[in-house]
């Protein structure tokens, strides 16, 4: 067992373990910031597959996030307010059921993500970074300015949707399905980067040319990626926008798509676990100097800095020694 | 609609595209000298808002201000240039926006600290204040008449110091080849640090002019970030005539969007509809323009080697 494969089980048990402590000692507000980092870790681990695998700095991935925040909101909303979405040319109702929620926020985010994609993919380097991010700024002010689902206000959810068998209001039975998401998509992650896909993207990312030369596209492998990577993204803007039973215009917004970067940066890129140690360490961060200070965004921003600087391996760069291959 | 009202938004347009222009000027400057992505550059014409507030405050003279603010950014510049933009330089580009982004944060959150959060004030000087009548007569306010005016005279000047003088020629030799340039003896970690400052300059005149029809708050330099990344990415990196032609697009594209979208649907759909769907439409039309420029020229209007 390598190292790190060692730090990635101490970190999901410490993460399955300090809600679980803290729901036998009834303080509902630490499973919360667990679910919180558990959601937002699920967001990091979908970007590190554009990033860290096929080395694509998306700085729009807000826009996924926002997206499967907007398809749960609107749909329970409809569902909540017994008003179907459309009547013509079909009726279609909202819905409160988690599953079809998540669906949907995957499939959105699927569209939108090749849309981005296949216009994005045609640029390389800082031109993509800037129209990825315009992108994400398009939908943004679209939000804002589209009045019907709330526009800047956003659009409030009087109580979460339901999961077949779950009580979705008990915070410990909601973190606990986060967290069974948070596995899957760990596990199907961690299978994708050892899948001749995956490797084929990892090769696409150190040498295009070669990846081209041996006969593949890799546009093509590109575009598959940033799918996936949106896909999962959305998938964890529901599950956001559902525990705080809120959804609004900021989970569209740049900084979103900066934090969402930063988890991916403190743990490691392209450490498949690494978006879990660092989205876990920002909200413990956001937490502890948050009540020390109304100011720790500067305490974040020299940590961020420091990290960039001199750990260039995130927080799995500092555990779990350099990383075993490439580059 | 009248054409008064139609003028007077070009006019508008006009002017926040030189703005934008004096933003942009320094990120592509620093984008095409250094190869670096600066997003704390929104920070520096936040500080240069801030200075200026304080400064008109604390003296009651709109000059003073600027040259506080021109001075205060371009040293805000020299400093994080030293300490910490210099070791980014040849770090690949997510190392440089995570860098700057968590400059952004510190910036913010230390203006926060210093000033507060209540935004300030600054002042348009009675000298400029009130409005002229142009001819066909439309009344416009003298002090965005000369802003107009002041964005002309800095991009003339920044094209003579580009194509003029001994700075430009080095400022355009770092542009091609700055292994070249340091083997001839230029010391280049100062050409950066003065392309830097520059730009930096530019950012906080920028911050304090426009801190004089806006109110000056922590965040101010975020959203005009952003829109200088659009205007350079239209323009082509690096280039000073595509950052000018640029500005200029998404100055004009925006503010006349912003006007004429909403009239335009007003004549097929309903009022209330037409207004929702027309100012949705204006918010997002500068970032169609944007992804419509890439997607048919990759490198932008100007682009030209550079990546």
């Amino acid at each position: 067992m390598t190292r790190e494969t060692a730090l990635n089980i101490v970190l999901m048990a410490v993460l399955l373990a300090v809600p679980l402590a803290a729901w036998s000692l009834d303080e509902p507000f630490v499973i919360t910031l667990a679910t919180r980092a558990a959601i937002l870790a699920i967001a990091g681990v979908g970007l590190n597959v554009a990033l860290g695998l096929g080395g694509l700095v998306s700085f729009g991935h807000a826009v996924f996030f926002g997206l499967g925040g907007y398809a749960m909101g609107i749909l329970a909303h409809h569902a909540q307010t017994y008003t179907p979405l459309m009547t013509a040319p079909f009726t279609i109702d909202g819905t409160t059921s988690m599953p079809v929620i998540w669906l949907v926020a995957i499939g959105v985010s699927v569209l939108a993500a090749l849309a981005i994609g296949a216009l994005s993919l045609r640029t390389t380097g800082v031109y993509f970074i800037m129209i990825t991010l315009a992108f994400a700024q398009m939908v943004y002010y679209f939000a804002i300015s589209w009045p019907a689902y709330g526009g800047e206000d956003g659009l409030s959810v009087y109580v979460r949707n339901g999961f077949p068998g779950l009580n979705t209001m008990d915070p410990i039975q909601y973190f606990s399905l986060c967290y069974g998401v948070l596995a899957l998509v760990l596990l199907g992650v961690s299978r994708l980067a050892r899948s001749p896909f995956g490797l084929m993207l990892q090769a696409a990312r150190q040498d295009p040319e070669r990846v081209e030369a041996i006969g593949q596209t890799p546009y093509r492998l590109y575009l598959t990626a940033f799918v996936i990577s949106g896909a999962i993204t959305g998938l964890s803007g529901a599950l956001f926008a559902d525990l705080n039973r809120f959804v609004s215009p900021t989970m569209l917004s740049w900084h979103m798509s900066g934090e969402i970067m930063i988890f991916v940066i403190l743990g490691g890129v392209g450490r498949v676990f690494g978006p879990v140690a660092g989205a876990a360490l920002f909200i413990l961060l956001e937490h502890l100097l948050g009540g020390l200070s109304a100011y720790w965004h500067v305490y974040l921003g020299a940590m961020l800095l420091g990290v960039v600087l001199f750990a260039r391996g995130g927080l799995y760069g500092l555990l779990a020694g350099r990383e075993v291959a490439h580059d | 609609m009248s054409l008064i009202l139609l003028a007077e938004q070009t006019l508008n347009g006009l002017q926040f595209g030189m703005m934008l222009f004096l933003m942009a000027a320094g990120l592509t400057l620093i984008f095409g000298v250094m190869g670096l992505i600066n997003l704390a550059h929104g920070s520096l014409y936040m500080v240069g808002a801030f200075i200026a507030a304080a400064t008109a405050a604390f003296t009651g003279s709109f000059l003073l201000a600027l040259i506080a603010s021109l001075a205060a950014a371009a040293l805000a510049g020299v400093l994080i240039e030293m300490t910490i933009i210099r070791r980014l330089y040849e770090r690949d580009h997510l190392d440089q926006v995570l860098a700057t982004f968590a400059l952004i944060l510190i910036f913010s959150e230390g203006t926060r600290w210093v000033f507060g959060s209540f935004p300030l004030y600054l002042d348009i000087p009675d000298a400029l204040s009130g409005t002229v009548t142009l001819p066909f007569g439309v009344e416009y306010s003298l002090y965005r008449l000369v802003l107009i005016g002041v964005g002309l005279v800095i991009a003339l000047g920044l094209f003579l110091l580009i194509g003029k003088t001994r700075l430009g020629i080095r400022i355009r030799a770092g542009e091609n080849d700055r292994e070249m340039i340091g083997a001839l003896g230029v010391d280049i970690s100062r050409l950066y640090t003065l392309v830097f400052a520059l730009g930096a300059a530019l950012a906080g005149l920028a911050g304090a002019l426009i801190g004089a029809i806006q109110s000056v708050q922590v965040g101010m330099g975020e959203p005009v970030l952003i829109l200088a990344f659009v205007v350079i990415v239209i323009g082509g990196i690096g280039s000073i005539k595509g950052a000018l032609v640029g500005a200029l697009l998404v100055g004009l594209t925006d503010t006349l969007g912003r006007f004429l979208l909403p009239k335009a649907f007003a004549l097929v759909l309903d009022p209330s509809q037409a207004t929702a769907i027309g100012s949705a439409l204006a918010s997002m039309a500068i970032y169609i323009l944007m992804a419509g420029v890439l997607i048919l020229r990759p490198r932008g209007l100007f682009g030209g080697a550079a990546s």
